[in-house]
């Protein structure tokens, strides 16, 4: 597809600029709000205040972040692979499957914020308990996903593979892995954003470092810009990991954007 | 000229009221080109399924050169009617799968694949993904793949049942052509009188319920065959004599 420039310009402003102009209105209301009603700073800091907040305490944020941000890669690491381990076992053990399943299912129901003190209490307060927290949260999206993935391969196509005597090995190599890698994706995307914020919660409950720490002092504190400026830096962290997940999705998986145009 | 591959008295059946096939005897000489016609649901696919190693017969047994081969995956190619191209693989990769399985390297594969792609009219379209080929093209690379696979022996379940009239027309003539070079020894099936006659040395023809052979052509118009055959008098009277058969036996 090739349009002229001037209506692919338009096109670009209407798909990103709307939504930055919208978000700007927002935020110029905000202040205004603030600036003209007198609104108490620790009920309602100002946009200003919160990027006052931002340059105060960048260097100590960017300190927690890293020990958030590496719970939730170990956690999110460890997470997919225990959600590709399982997948594969119920995929190729119906018995495991079935008894496996509903436990896997019922285990999700189970609020996070409702495990996380009884993993402090089990583990301690040290990065053990938040890793595991975000591998059981993690483990779930990715299970489910690749095991949609895997069962739901074209039967002709494992006949064709067997018939050129494939082994089971190789059917699952050659077909049902790239086969379910776009509904890994997926998952692995909803994960992310789970894996931060399973992090910051268990950081609330029990630690001394991290963005949920950090969060939680500064509202002991009602530092109410403080807490802001740590909300917005949570989003930006899981916004820009789910970024990266589609930029890796692009890498892995380069057939999509050639069956896409086709479409 | 001996037998490359011999299926003896095949039956089978899901169960008592259900007979897909009853002493079913075909035999393929080497680089033929032999003709499964009949209607859908008559057994044919069954019958590649056995023939593949994919299903047990009930009675009876598939011979490759003289060795008893029932039931043994990975010893005939099979090619189904979609082309079946792994649309995650580029296409010499899909064509290189067959090889790969067998174990061969993946470098040392596409070299040996890449030999054929000219052969094949395909050339050209080596690094591209299946989804940017025509339906033809990917035919030809799915043929390719089904060549590669074994040189002995080709299964092919309606290969050309999916494309439009003039595509199909024209996979004839490229068919025809380069099975004179690579001389295939090749059971197919269609449904497609016209192209049962133009492509066929001999035709089975299978009745269904159960799934029996009710007759059994020679073609003798010799290869390569003239471009304009199917509108000769010979093609008539082969396919006068099919459709007699068909109505004779309600196939």
């Amino acid at each position: 597809m090739c349009l002229p420039l001037s209506a692919r310009l338009r096109s670009t402003i209407s798909k990103v600029g709307l939504p930055v102009a919208a978000v700007l209105l927002v935020i110029l209301i905000w202040q205004l709000i603030c600036s003209l009603g007198s609104v108490p700073k620790y009920i309602l800091p100002s946009p200003l205040d919160v990027a006052g907040a931002f340059g105060e305490d960048w260097q100590l944020m960017l300190s927690h972040a890293r020990v958030t941000l590496t719970e939730t890669f170990i956690g999110l690491f460890l997470g997919i692979a225990v959600g590709f381990l399982m997948a594969v076992v119920m995929d190729r053990f119906a018995i495991v499957r079935k008894m496996i399943y509903p436990i896997v299912v019922v285990s999700q129901t189970i609020p996070t914020v409702a495990i996380a003190p009884l993993l402090v209490i089990w583990l301690g307060y040290q990065m053990l308990p938040k890793i595991i927290l975000i591998i059981l949260v993690v483990f779930f999206p990715i299970t489910i996903s690749l095991l949609e993935g895997f069962s739901s391969v074209d039967a002709d196509t494992v006949r064709l593979m067997r018939s050129m005597g494939a082994s089971r090995m190789q059917i699952f190599r050659y077909v049902k892995f790239p086969n379910s890698l776009g509904q890994f994706f997926s998952s692995l995307k909803i994960s992310v954003s789970y894996a931060v914020v399973s992090a910051v919660v268990s950081e609330w409950i029990g630690g001394t470092e991290g963005l949920g720490c950090y969060m939680t002092r500064v509202r002991k504190s009602f530092s109410s810009d403080k807490m802001f400026a740590v909300i917005i830096l949570i989003s930006v962290i899981s916004l820009v990991l789910i970024w990266l997940t589609s930029v890796l999705q692009k890498v892995c998986m380069p057939w999509e954007r050639v069956n896409k145009e086709r479409k | 000229m001996s037998e490359l591959l011999e299926v003896r008295d095949v039956s089978f059946s899901y169960n008592e009221s259900a007979v897909i096939l009853k002493d079913v005897s075909v035999t393929l000489r080497e680089g033929e080109i032999v003709c499964l016609l009949g209607v859908s649901g008559g057994g044919k696919t069954t019958l590649f399924n056995i023939i593949a190693g994919l299903v047990r017969p009930d009675k009876g047994s598939v011979l490759l050169n003289g060795e008893d081969i029932t039931g043994q995956p990975g010893r005939v190619s099979y090619m189904l009617q979609k082309d079946m191209l792994l649309p995650y693989r580029t296409v010499e990769d899909n064509v290189a799968l067959p090889l790969i399985i067998k174990g061969t390297k993946k470098k040392e594969a596409r070299r040996i694949v890449g030999g054929y792609f000219r052969q094949f009219g395909i050339d050209g379209s080596q690094k591209k993904y299946p989804a940017e080929l025509s339906g033809g093209m990917r035919q030809r690379a799915a043929l390719l793949r089904t060549y590669l696979f074994s040189a002995d022996v080709a299964l092919l379940d309606e290969p050309f049942s999916a494309l439009d009239a003039i595509t199909k027309a024209d996979m004839h003539r490229w068919y025809l052509d380069v099975m004179e070079n690579i001389r295939l020894s090749t059971i197919f099936i269609t449904h497609d009188i016209d192209e049962a006659v133009m492509l066929s040395d001999r035709i089975y023809l299978l009745g269904g319920r159960p799934g029996e052979i009710k007759d059994e052509i020679v073609i003798s118009e010799p290869k390569p065959r003239r471009a304009d055959f199917n509108l000769t008098d010979d093609f008539l009277v082969y396919k006068r004599r099919i459709i007699t058969q068909i109505q004779g036996n309600k196939i």
